[in-house]
């Protein structure tokens, strides 16, 4: 292909220079546009001077993430115990616990602590039974109107996919947790709400749930703030993604697999084409 | 159409009531493909392989999904926690969306930079149009199946762009809808028209299949098969070939479902739909973010609209707005720059669209807008009648098209 | 494709051959693995999903139902029959000679041992699918004194065997257990 390669590097440089100029245009505006969005947009007068960032890692990131199981059943304990008085957590049924090594009849005795509605009755009428570990968790509201009206017009939303509702995926939650703070100089806080750092907006209706000792452990494992917050955090991540265990360790192996049989299909290609030759 | 003789008797049988077996054995043994493809061409059938993938996880997903707007979120919640491999398909389906998407747009931009859509292809080159326009209104109704607040929310911007239409506006937006907003009505006729979409796609694939065989697959060169040594049967070496690329595909696939299973989706479609609470920004899926983008440049509705509507007819009518009579950008200097400013305007669009409506991206939009459609619209033009294209090969295989050089000799 | 290069170097060509065909089936072989296993979700996701598997037992607590009474329980989307049986009918089901029945079967195959006041039956007639009466207490009972089913005239007795009538098979007893005296876990 003789003639027309002096042509084509000649031009091949102008042409490289523009495809770069570009590509150094749109990393400026995505660097500007990041940093802009990181910021929530325009600062007001309530946006924190000094966040507290807590970099906290998860052991289900990563290719061989996983559920700390005790950690996540702590959290459940946390949920019942402090959440579950305002949130509900309605994809969430007894018989998960199982995935969290909790024995079955241990299972039955937590199920048993709670009711359901149960089926209309011979006469009609629907009454509380006890639950049964196919039940799922109930809901502290009957439904969001009666929510709102006890939590000053605010629904307090269901927990069941939160970690992967919020951009902030695993952290959302913790950050929240964490975030409540004294309310910079001149931001009012209506009465009935709080300021907090990591709300978008920053000003939530949710007081702060969680303080040391809020509830106790059956482990025995101390209840402080952080603690509380690392777990429940944890069996939130859980229950927004229960399969996540099986999906990286299924995905891991397939990945394996398909990658020797890409190699496999490769050396076969080279060798079928090697014909032409 | 040569008739091999099979030794089999029961083909023999059938093949002389319905030769399904000598087609097949025509496409695959004696079909001519050009010697000299690259991997570009591996994403026709990577395309094609990908639809399968969508059809058959999308119909087991409807075996377990209930198209009501009272239970659709909650039923694919249950999809993901309780159904065996639920999670795995919903993922897969999910997923293979933006892959079926990724494999489309890398096989236009072939076709693009090639020239695949110049004579005797532009008709091959309209229906792949035309499928992509089912995609894209397959992909749109299949996103508002879960009832998430994007799946709402989309929804709700996108069919009130039809308001726009003078007179009938009105009208056309209340019978998308069979009502008066996006509401349960409208979920159930978008999950009927989304089972039913991809088969017309199927049909459509089959007819630009056929369009392609009639003259045969392009090749980098851009220049037509001149003779025998020019080509090669497509079976054993592209069957192979397309083997290798879908495991390269397939590998990738299975990482992002493993990995990062929602890292092209949208966090704000795990909130159950909510008609009284708008999302801070409304955002469609990625593949849609670039005539998102030239939708918004436009202030006026109706004009916003029908420059969306605009983005995809120019594409119908791409061979005649090209007239270069050289295929490949490989042997058009200008054109080769052009293209590559082409894609580059498509990424920022893409990106445009993500942006809020606000400065600069509104500036920045318009200006990619305004480019897109000078590139095909002026500059190919254009560049079809001044440009001076390097001189072509004389055959795929080198030397003489006058050689019958044996197929066996290699093209060095 | 004759080739004289390779002729001269036969030896060579033939490890080159085998390890083509190797290299082939080994592609093959892990390839149809591959299918299989990529098949095998999609057919595995029509079984039984988690919720439903939770639901394929229950267990039911005994402790409210009195002598000679029924109840009836909701097990896989059908009604369960509990009966708690007074001595006098224990002693009709046990006094009937094999031969007088049209689906032979004793009473003590029917029930778990120690325990032949609980007769636990799936409450679905064999003959077309009738949920037969006899629950309640203002109940036809039928001839024999166990359940009647009013769609065709089939009578069970207080085994919950078919006596009279067109159905064929004695009612079913699903899987159960006793879990504890007052507690039996069906399915």
């Amino acid at each position: 292909m003789g003639t027309q390669s002096r042509i084509q590097s000649l031009l091949a440089v102008p042409a490289l220079a523009v495809k770069r100029t570009v590509q150094a245009g749109a990393a400026l505006l995505i660097g500007t546009s990041i940093a802009l969005a990181a910021g929530g947009g325009e600062p007001t007068v309530c946006t924190p001077k000094d966040v507290p960032h807590n970099d906290r890692h998860w052991g289900f990131q990563g290719i061989f993430g996983h559920y700390d199981k005790k950690a996540a059943f702590r959290g459940f304990e946390v949920f019942r115990g402090t959440c579950a008085a305002c949130h509900s957590l309605k994809f969430f049924t007894f018989r998960n616990l199982a995935d969290l090594d909790v024995p079955e009849d241990a299972i039955k005795g937590i199920a048993a602590e709670y009711e359901v509605m149960a089926e209309p009755n011979d006469d009609g009428e629907v009454l509380p039974r006890t639950a049964i570990p196919s039940d799922y968790f109930p809901s502290p509201f009957a439904n969001e109107k009666a929510a709102a009206s006890v939590n000053g017009g605010a629904v307090p939303p269901d927990l069941s996919l939160m970690v992967k509702a919020r951009a902030s995926f695993e952290n959302h939650v913790p950050n929240i947790l964490d975030g409540y703070m004294d309310a910079p100089e001149g931001c009012e806080v209506p009465e009935g709400k709080y300021y907090n750092a990591h709300y978008p907006g920053y000003i939530i209706s949710m007081a702060p749930p969680l303080a040391d000792d809020a509830i106790e452990y059956k482990d025995g494992t101390k209840a402080t703030k952080e603690q509380m917050i690392k777990d429940v955090s944890e069996f939130l991540a859980y229950v927004a993604e229960p399969k996540l265990e099986e999906r990286k360790s299924t995905g891991f192996k397939i990945v394996i697999f398909l990658l020797i049989l890409t190699v496999l299909l490769y050396l076969t290609k080279k060798q079928v084409w090697r014909k032409l030759h | 159409m040569s008739n091999p003789e099979f030794s089999n008797p029961i083909v023999k049988w059938v093949d002389y009531r319905l030769p399904i077996f000598s087609m097949m054995h025509h496409e695959l043994h004696e079909y001519p493909t050009p010697k000299n493809l690259n991997y570009f061409w591996n994403f026709g059938s990577l395309a094609g392989i990908v639809l399968g993938i969508m059809i058959v996880s999308g119909i087991v997903l409807a075996m377990n999904y209930t198209a009501h707007i009272d239970y659709a979120f909650d039923s694919v919640e249950r999809i993901m926690r309780d159904v065996n491999f639920g999670w795995l398909i919903r993922y897969i389906h999910m997923n293979g969306a933006s892959f079926f998407f990724i494999v489309v747009y890398i096989h236009m931009f072939r076709g693009l930079y090639y020239g695949s859509y110049k004579a005797p292809r532009e008709i091959l080159w309209i229906l792949g149009v035309v499928i992509m326009l089912l995609m894209m209104a397959t992909a749109f109704m299949g996103y508002v199946l879960p009832w998430g607040q994007m799946s709402f929310w989309g929804a709700t911007v996108i069919t009130n762009l039809f308001s726009a239409l003078p007179i009938i506006g009105e009208y056309i937006v209340t019978w998308l809808w069979g009502g008066f907003g996006v509401d349960n009505p409208t979920l159930t006729r978008f999950f009927s028209l989304h089972y039913l979409l991809p088969f017309a796609i199927a049909g459509v694939v089959i007819l630009h299949l056929a369009a392609l065989h009639q003259h045969g697959s392009n090749n980098p060169l851009g220049i037509d098969i001149k003779k025998k040594g020019d080509t090669i049967p497509f079976h054993p070496y592209y069957t192979i070939k397309d083997l290798f690329g879908l495991g390269v595909f397939l590998t990738i696939f299975v990482a992002v479902i493993a990995y990062a299973p929602n890292y092209m989706g949208h966090p704000d479609n795990y909130i159950p739909a909510n008609p009284l609470v708008t999302p801070s920004h409304i955002v469609p899926e990625w593949y849609f973010l670039p005539f998102y983008a030239i939708l918004r440049a436009v202030p006026d509705k109706l004009f916003g609209v029908l420059a969306m509507f605009a983005a995809i007819a120019v594409l119908f009518v791409l061979p005649w707005l090209d007239r270069s009579p050289i295929r490949s950008a490989k042997f058009r200097p200008v054109y080769f720059i052009f293209f590559w400013l082409f894609l580059a305007d498509c990424i920022l669009l893409g990106y445009c669209g993500a942006m809020p409506a606000e400065p600069p991206w509104v500036l920045i939009s318009q200006f990619a807008t305004a480019y897109y459609f000078a590139h095909f619209l002026m500059i190919l033009p254009v560049l079809g009648l001044y440009e001076r294209p390097v001189d072509l090969p004389l055959s795929i295989s080198g030397g003489s098209p006058d050689d019958d050089a044996p197929a066996a000799q290699a093209a060095e | 494709m004759p080739d004289t290069a390779h002729e001269a170097n036969d030896s060579h060509g033939d490890v080159d051959e085998g390890r083509r065909d190797f290299l082939y089936m080994a592609t093959g072989a892990m390839s149809a693995v591959g299918a299989a296993a990529a098949v095998w979700p999609f057919i595995d996701s029509m079984n039984p999903a988690a919720d439903t598997l939770a639901l394929s037992s229950i267990e039911v607590s005994l402790a409210p139902i009195a002598k000679g009474q029924s109840v009836t329980f909701k097990w896989r989307g059908k009604p369960v029959f509990v009966r708690r049986r007074t001595a006098a009918e224990i002693s009709e089901a046990r006094a009937v000679p094999m031969d007088d029945l049209i689906d032979p079967e004793s009473d003590d195959e029917r029930v778990k041992g120690g325990k032949d006041e609980w007769l636990v039956l799936v409450g679905v007639c064999t003959h077309l699918g009738c949920i037969p009466l006899g629950q309640k207490a203002g109940d036809a009972k039928g001839e024999y004194g166990g359940w009647f089913c009013p769609c065709h005239g089939s009578h069970y007795d207080t085994s919950g065997r078919i006596r009279k009538g067109p159905a064929p098979l004695n009612l079913p007893v699903p899987p159960y257990e006793f879990l504890s005296d007052m507690q039996i876990k069906i399915g």
